[in-house]
């Protein structure tokens, strides 16, 4: 896994907030087909990291290739390079005033320029793969957090994303809804799709992820299988940051 | 009871409001043509600026912001004034009707803009990320996620505004236009006696509670499911 080369390759990304340094200088590189999770303390910069990955926030220095596109190129198609880069917010932002299934369809129709029938079929067939066949028709609003999520990841792999990003994706959600979520996640990760999420979800990152990295003040200090970066933490800040974790 | 008599002589005189409801009548059809272009233009004119606004070019954003302070600043009677009498001496003469309805216009077009553009800015920022994520351009974005959101939240403040500025159609009778008022007092001038001016209140309440009701269907039709 680790020989292929990396689909996702950022290298000395900066970003500064004002004055304030979030990312200085982190290099990330992931493998096709790999679970990377990121962890740290909040203000650590992984959620920035994750969001330069698709150019939602613009690194000050750095570069980053996904899947062969120097995403920081003037020369880039942004908008040809995004949809292939899937991503969930923590706060799904899905578009209110249409239904689940017209969430889905919108960039089928104007970024892939399917036809409306085109469109309406990959849109079921993604819902139907994150368990919401029954809820086409129905709005945001009259969703569920997690059935929402659902609709938000359904969204992004409708597109047939080549990386799926993830913020934070069960961050908002009730407890009792956060495993729905994760099952979805956890069949897209055995269905090959390469994966960097920002997640507190610990016990998932045991399971199902390749790598952890660990940051803190927006540098990355550690990263390796999980076994390691939970079970045998080679820096201090690691340990203290897993021992807190672990109190919870 | 001479007093009561006096009082419906005067305002509520049947054989006059008959005789001058011709006249109050077409003033009634203009103040509609009237109003319907100031509403077209003056809303069209409003979400084109906020539109252009929301690209974020500084000096562009500042020329829009001084200009709708402008005319959100002067009274719709001065700005009415202005154009028909400064124009002609700066060579371009222009009627009553065009002065009235070009200052009621922009100031529609001021108002509006500050609506439409607070509700622009009411969009959460993650719309746009979410939009922009999955490949939708800047200005698709704007317009498939974002404007449809904006628009339901502007659509009360903005059917109270536009009926606001609406009403001002009777400011064009300083500049004589043979609109409802103006039509109402010509026809008292003529017939020495101001029941006309009841007949045009008459067709005030005739051509705006409809509006209004409209514009309350408007506020109910257009609050999403929640």
């Amino acid at each position: 896994m680790t020989h292929s080369p990396p689909i996702i390759d950022a290298r000395g990304l900066w970003k500064k907030f004002g004055g304030l340094a979030v990312l200085k200088g982190v290099d990330l590189s992931v493998a096709e087909r790999e679970l990377v999770f990121i962890i740290g303390p909040s203000g650590s910069g992984k959620s920035t990291l994750l969001r330069c990955l698709n150019r939602l926030e613009e690194p000050d220095d750095g570069s980053i290739q996904v899947d062969g596109i120097e995403l920081l190129s003037p020369k880039t198609d942004l908008n040809a390079a995004r949809r292939r880069i899937g991503m969930v917010f923590q706060s799904f932002n899905l578009y209110p005033h249409m239904t689940a299934r017209a969430n889905v369809m919108l960039a089928l129709r104007k970024v892939l320029g399917q036809d409306k029938d085109q469109a309406a079929q990959l849109a079921a067939r993604a819902l139907d793969r994150v368990g919401l066949a029954e809820r086409m028709d129905h709005y945001p609003a009259q969703l569920s957090g997690g059935q929402q999520q659902r609709v938000a990841i359904a969204r992004a792999i409708a597109l047939e994303p080549r990386v799926m990003l993830f913020d934070e994706p069960t961050s908002a959600l009730d407890p009792e809804l956060v495993g729905g979520v994760l099952n979805v996640m956890r069949e897209l990760r055995q269905d090959g799709m390469t994966m960097v999420v920002v997640s507190h979800e610990m016990a998932f990152a045991k399971a199902a992820a390749d790598r952890v990295v660990f940051m803190a003040d927006g540098q990355k200090l550690e990263e390796g299988p999980p076994a390691q970066i939970f079970d045998a933490p080679r820096h201090e800040r690691t340990r203290a940051f897993i021992r807190q974790i672990d109190r919870h | 009871m001479d007093a009561l008599n006096s009082f419906i002589f005067s305002f509520f005189n049947l054989k006059v409001m008959a005789q001058y409801l011709p006249l109050v009548a077409q003033g009634l059809g203009l103040t509609v043509v009237l109003a319907l272009l100031i509403v077209v233009c003056g809303l069209a004119l409003g979400l084109a600026l906020a539109v252009i606004r929301s690209f974020g070019l500084r000096v562009l954003n500042w020329a829009i912001i001084f200009t709708v302070d402008v005319f959100r600043a002067l009274p719709p009677l001065v700005i009415i004034v202005l154009l028909f009498f400064g124009l002609p001496a700066a060579g371009l003469s222009i009627s009553g009707f065009a002065a009235t309805w070009l200052s009621l216009t922009l100031v529609l077009m001021a108002f509006s803009e500050e609506i439409f553009w607070a509700g622009i800015t009411a969009v959460p920022k993650g719309q746009w990320e979410a939009a922009r994520s999955t490949g939708l351009s800047f200005l698709q974005t704007l317009r498939m996620v974002v404007l449809p959101q904006a628009l339901r939240i502007t659509v009360p403040p903005l059917t109270n505004r536009t009926i606001a500025i609406t009403k001002g159609t009777a400011l064009g009778s300083v500049v004589g236009v043979a609109e409802i008022l103006g039509a109402s007092q010509s026809a008292m001038s003529f017939s020495a006696n101001p029941s006309p001016l009841t007949l045009g209140a008459i067709a005030y309440l005739v051509l705006f509670i409809p509006v209004v009701a409209l514009g309350r269907w408007i506020e109910t039709r257009f609050a999403w499911k929640r």
